[in-house]
């Protein structure tokens, strides 16, 4: 009888470790972040202040929340306010949403929580999935995100790559990502680099972890701490039982 | 010192009835079987989250905006500046959860022991309006984040209103206070989920429990332990609710704590079941998103909705198959022709019965959470209709045949004799 009622619980503990996936059909890497790695996170702040915090607003963080990443105020404000906002303001964008919308034809949604809704296997894959289309009004497309209105904003760091179906099979060893995410097609898809970036392919990987990273602590900041308290909480609430339990037995050892 | 606080306590006494007549009526001489088992502690685990969901209500109100414009960023101010916010928004977005699975729990108990039977059937019904004001309340709360769930959410279920013939349209806009979901829906909503709901559930609890106390409670075995009283005048099988049920649900009580703890700090979002990820996004209403599900405890009910075809392109039939999916419940105690309660001693057809409506529900549970789509389409000799909705088609079905045969399958079904006293 007991096992009937625990069932469903189990199912539902199961469901919240499944692995979201992309809509797009492109199978999504999962992205190796660390909460509490805080040489990642400083590096992520950096690289979301300098590439993201242009045309995306993080309206609900604020800039001293940061001192969570063992940074100092003053080292906040030397380092990671670029624009004249006092460091205890939130991130705010000086491009309006009108102004974003006219230039890339949607405006730049804000990244305070975007964590939350997209998930970090999904930030991880779309960064380093931005291909050259010269279709595209930007010039750029996206292999997670199809017609994404974003162009490659941290291109520079990348190089300029291409994304379509490989050449016709000469023997050569079957690697790029478009076997494993089984397009029916038929067709391998595959990448190219066209010019290469400033980085080589390692760096920048590491370098969208950290900002991953770093999008994930945004979008719950109270996240390491919650755990912390949670594995106290369950501490007390174990030891608080066996008293209980026992109490329980005592006043029950007479009934039969 | 001793003797100041009791002269106050007998001047209390004098003038208003007795709190401790009231607490010997209730609790030190209310005598309750002694054989409840796990399945029973789920009433009181239901008052506790209603507690909890109460106390961590007035701590939100205090920080949240009910503006369509502030409404996103003052939950995520909570989240991120009220000191110690996230824990009482997760308090209060989990137990929102809790409450529903505990309120299942109890009413499947009802379901397995017989409990709604005569003389209980007022304590149900109570019950049954608990739950449904419990749903009211839960979809007017959802949509106070403002995120694209709560938005759309709302949006599906208040054009489900719009599809009754004639009234419908206006009565929708009657309800939104607007053409579409906005900012005046978000007030309303607002004021209902935070008073006027909580209100009526506070008075339809404190009728449930006092029906309750006046019958008395029933037990796994269904036996009447009132029938064989001692010397004394108590129940031979019961055992006074204090302190016995208040040591035995406390222990019970710190155990599901233990519980709503684990998803509250380690898996508040429970996969997107608890805290949706779509919800993240700020409402907008120039965008739909492509799949719209309400939240997991509706979910049954949706896809019966969604089950039934519409008609003359209205998706009335559906509104009233759902509706009705759910005002059954309060038809139980005289669909149930059984002589026996429990079913330990009922026979092979509503023991089947229920496996079935098990199953049944929790698929159209999954179901309702997913596309039509999710798997796939039937071939061509079911006119490569979806699966799941032919899935979902017949699980309707069943949980109607639940209902609408128990008169017949209760009535002959081969019942074992029981007994006069409690097996432990």
């Amino acid at each position: 009888m007991k096992t009937l009622l625990l069932a469903p619980l189990f199912a539902l503990l199961a469901a919240a470790t499944a692995a979201r996936a992309s809509e797009g059909g492109y199978p999504l890497d999962r992205a190796p972040i660390d909460p509490k790695d805080l040489v990642s996170l400083q590096a992520g702040a950096r690289t979301f202040v300098n590439y993201c915090l242009n045309c995306h607003g993080a309206q609900y963080m604020r800039y001293n929340r940061l001192e969570d990443l063992g940074l100092t105020e003053s080292q906040i404000r030397d380092n990671l306010v670029l624009t004249d906002a006092k460091v205890g303001d939130t991130m705010k964008v000086a491009l309006s949403a009108k102004d974003g919308k006219a230039m890339f034809g949607a405006a730049p949604p804000d990244l305070s929580v975007i964590a939350r809704s997209r998930g970090a296997d999904w930030l991880y894959t779309y960064l380093r999935s931005f291909y050259r289309d010269d279709s595209s009004p930007t010039g750029w497309n996206n292999a997670v995100f199809p017609q994404v209105a974003m162009p490659h904003a941290l291109w520079t760091l990348q190089g300029e790559r291409a994304y379509g179906p490989a050449p016709a099979a000469e023997g050569e060893g079957k690697e790029g990502k478009g076997e494993e995410g089984g397009h029916g097609a038929g067709r391998e898809m595959a990448w190219t680099q066209l010019s290469p970036g400033t980085m080589s392919e390692v760096q920048y990987d590491t370098t969208v972890r950290d900002l991953v990273n770093f999008l994930v602590y945004m979008g719950e900041p109270s996240a390491v701490n919650r755990r912390r308290i949670g594995i106290v909480a369950l501490f007390v609430l174990g030891i608080l039982f066996i008293f209980a339990y026992a109490l329980k037995k005592e006043y029950w050892k007479d009934v039969h | 010192m001793a003797g100041r606080l009791l002269a106050l306590w007998d001047w209390f006494d004098a003038r208003m009835p007795s709190l401790a007549e009231e607490f010997r009526k209730h609790a030190a001489e209310y005598y309750a079987p002694k054989n409840f088992n796990f399945w029973y502690f789920f009433g009181a685990l239901s008052g506790i989250v209603l507690v909890i969901q109460i106390v961590s209500g007035i701590f939100l109100t205090m920080n949240y905006k009910p503006d369509a414009a502030l409404a996103f960023g003052s939950v995520e101010y909570i989240m991120r500046d009220v000191p110690g916010g996230w824990i009482i928004r997760y308090i209060h977005s989990t137990g929102a959860s809790a409450f529903f699975i505990v309120v299942y729990l109890h009413m499947f108990r009802g379901l397995l022991y017989g409990s709604y039977q005569r003389p209980r059937e007022l304590v149900w019904i109570f019950g049954v309006l608990i739950y449904l004001t419990l749903m009211g309340e839960a979809f007017f709360g959802y949509l106070l984040p403002w995120g694209q769930m709560s938005y759309w959410g709302a949006q599906v279920i208040v054009n489900l209103f719009g599809t009754i013939p004639f009234i419908g349209p206006d009565l929708a806009v009657w309800i939104r206070g607007d053409y579409v979901v906005g900012d005046a829906t978000l007030n309303r909503f607002f004021a209902l989920h935070v008073i006027a709901v909580p209100l009526v559930l506070l008075g339809l609890v404190t009728a449930h429990i006092l029906a309750l106390h006046d019958v008395g409670s029933n037990n796994p075995d269904g036996v009447d332990i009132k029938k064989t009283k001692g010397p004394d005048g108590h129940p031979l099988d019961g055992v006074p609710f204090h302190p016995y049920y208040t040591v035995k649900d406390f222990a019970g009580a710190v155990a599901f704590m233990a519980l709503f703890c684990f998803v509250l700090f380690f898996v508040p979002e429970m996969g997107g079941y608890f805290l949706e990820d779509n919800n993240f996004i700020p409402a907008d209403p120039l965008k739909t998103p492509p799949h719209i599900a309400p939240v997991w405890y509706f979910t049954p009910y949706y896809s019966i909705l969604r089950a039934v075809p519409p008609l003359f392109n209205s998706q009335f039939p559906g509104v009233m198959a759902m509706g009705i999916a759910t005002l059954i419940l309060f038809f139980l105690p005289w669909l149930d022709r059984a002589p026996v309660r429990s079913i330990r001693y009922r026979g092979p057809l509503y023991k089947g019965a229920l496996a079935i409506f098990v199953v049944v529900f929790l698929t159209l549970g999954y179901l309702g959470t997913e596309p039509v789509t999710v798997w796939g389409q039937a071939g061509a000799w079911l006119g490569h209709a979806d699966r799941a909705t032919i899935a979902a088609r017949i699980c309707s079905l069943l949980y109607f045949a639940f209902f609408f045969l128990m008169p017949w399958y209760t009535a002959i079904d081969k019942t074992k004799p029981v007994p006069e006293r409690v097996t432990m």
